[in-house]
């Protein structure tokens, strides 16, 4: 199994966290990983992504054009990676925001209502685990135990007390994915 | 088996540093390989083992700084990315001149000049032919995932100190901004003055033993003839490097027709263009430079032997193909294929490339 995915949204969001804790869930299953951050003049408002990769074999190139998965959070993004995902693939993305939804009819479509959601569950900061959840519904590349502990080794232990909120919010992500188009 | 984590490579420079039993770091800050420093400040190793870390005024003083630590028999590193290294080339000649062991990392962007912050290979020449004036080598390693980040620490001090010469680790943007799980090697303690000394022989500056005359550590010497003899027992070292301490790997070329050539993370990119070439039916493989100094001429010319030509992949407008050139003498035909200012080549640019310039040309 390679999965070859692409987080991409505005700074803030948890794009580069959430790719964080997707990996470090893949190296807790034992699998291969890279994530490779957008670097730069990046910063809260401007856009940000990161490509991550889990695999069963040695990975090879960790920057690659054409995805498997583009998980979508902003129009930016929408119009950079949308002609981006392999064809059969997946796209998931949240409608909060996208003026001109996906157009791809070769490719599957999720959305997932991450933004309201995350308000609904009173903490907007978990907007990124909402979505993890919804994109481990969608391919379930990494046990849900896993992410238990890919958040137990990515976030320091101070900060430790906040796991159930993000496994909270992780599952009701996993529970509110919805099909938008199948292939 | 050492502790598994998940890092960047600039923090996995940071952290083999101080279980290598790292005596100093002196650096000044430079995106895109500002968290070295910033991983040593929030490790503060100075409370667990003692080495210091301290951010000098500017890269001059930093690599001065080494300087005077790498005289006194000391392990000390120092890092920068392009710019900053070029400001370091005259420290960094002295420190060949006076054979100092010591270790730089250079997490290359964009040039020439300010240029971008973005990835780049374009420091090959500056690394392997010099950089600084006068006849000197540095040892170069180039590390091609977050792994050989953290090994090439340990390995460019060993062979930094074996040939009392400083090492290079060249690696970029994309290596050093990228996370990867890495196995990190366990704690070595920092050496004492009297183990440097049982060590490595006396030269070091660590304060004069009775019967003994003073150590003097410089890259001065007036009389030409006497300075010529430095200068040959330097390129001796150097040609001791060639034949002793080349490393490269080999990526499906035992039955392979044509070769790619690239190192560092451009390597990564060829690894699956030879994939997505083998795909085609094309029979590609890649040689990886892992010492751009001392550079992997033999297996190279080896190959050009059998193959009918090289794909060199690099970051840069064309820098290692001269190496591949002198290695293949005219045998088959080498061409290039580079993105420059901070692109970085997808897999199958390089397989269309290779189809355009070698295999249809």
């Amino acid at each position: 199994m390679t999965e070859e995915i692409i987080i991409a949204g505005f700074g803030g969001q948890g794009v580069l966290s959430m790719g964080k804790i997707l990996a470090y869930s893949g190296v807790m299953a034992d699998q291969e990983v890279t994530w490779f951050p957008s670097y730069g003049p990046e910063m809260r408002g401007g856009t940000a992504n990161v490509t991550v990769i889990l695999s069963d074999n040695r990975i090879s190139s960790p920057i690659i054009n054409e995805f498997d998965t583009a998980i979508i959070l902003n129009q930016q993004s929408m119009d950079k990676f949308e002609p981006m995902v392999k064809p059969g693939g997946v796209l998931l993305y949240d409608p909060n925001g996208i003026i001109h939804p996906p157009k791809r009819t070769d490719i599957t479509i999720y959305k997932i209502e991450g933004t309201l959601i995350a308000a609904e569950l009173g903490n907007v900061k978990t907007f990124n685990m909402v979505v993890l959840g919804a994109y481990l519904k969608a391919k379930p590349v990494v046990k849900m135990d896993n992410v238990e502990k890919g958040l137990q080794k990515s976030l320091p232990s101070r900060h430790h007390y906040l796991i159930p909120m993000n496994l909270e919010a992780v599952q009701k992500g996993f529970e509110s994915l919805e099909l938008v188009q199948a292939v | 088996m050492g502790e598994l984590r998940l890092m960047k490579g600039n923090e996995v420079i940071a952290e083999a540093a101080i279980r290598c039993g790292c005596d100093g770091y002196f650096g000044y800050p430079i995106t895109p390989q500002s968290e070295v420093m910033e991983t040593l400040m929030d490790r503060e190793p100075w409370n667990e083992t003692g080495m210091v870390v301290l951010q000098a005024e500017s890269e001059i003083a930093s690599i001065h700084m080494v300087y005077g630590a790498a005289a006194s028999g000391k392990k000390v590193l120092t890092s920068s990315s392009s710019p900053g290294i070029s400001l370091m080339a005259e420290g960094i000649s002295y420190l060949a001149g006076s054979e100092l062991p010591c270790l730089i990392v250079n997490v290359q962007r964009g040039g020439p000049g300010l240029g971008t912050i973005q990835p780049s290979q374009a420091d090959y020449f500056q690394s392997t032919k010099g950089g600084g004036h006068g006849d000197y080598r540095l040892i170069v390693l180039a590390p091609s995932s977050v792994q050989e980040m953290n090994d090439f620490v340990e390995l460019g001090f060993k062979l930094a100190f074996k040939y009392r010469n400083p090492a290079m680790i060249l690696s970029d943007g994309a290596i050093g901004q990228m996370m990867e799980k890495v196995v990190l090697a366990d704690f070595i303690p920092r050496l004492t003055a009297e183990e440097i000394d049982q060590k490595y022989g006396s030269w070091a500056t660590n304060g004069r033993k009775p019967n003994r005359k003073p150590n003097i550590i410089t890259s001065l010497e007036m009389d030409s003839a006497r300075m010529e003899a430095n200068n040959i027992r330097f390129q001796e070292k150097y040609a001791k490097m060639e034949a002793e301490e080349v490393l490269f790997e080999e990526i499906q070329c035992e039955d392979a027709e044509y070769i790619l050539v690239a190192f560092g993370s451009s390597s990564r990119i060829c690894q699956k263009s030879v994939d997505i070439a083998r795909e085609k039916g094309i029979k590609l493989g890649l040689l990886r430079p892992i010492t751009l100094f001392p550079f992997p001429k033999k297996p190279i010319a080896a190959l050009a032997k059998r193959v009918k030509g090289f794909l060199v992949v690099e970051m840069n407008a064309g820098q290692m193909i001269e190496d591949v050139q002198l290695a293949v003498r005219c045998d088959v035909p080498v061409v290039h294929f580079g993105r420059m200012g901070g692109i970085i080549p997808s897999p199958s640019e390089v397989v269309e490339a290779l189809e355009q310039k070698l295999i249809g040309g």
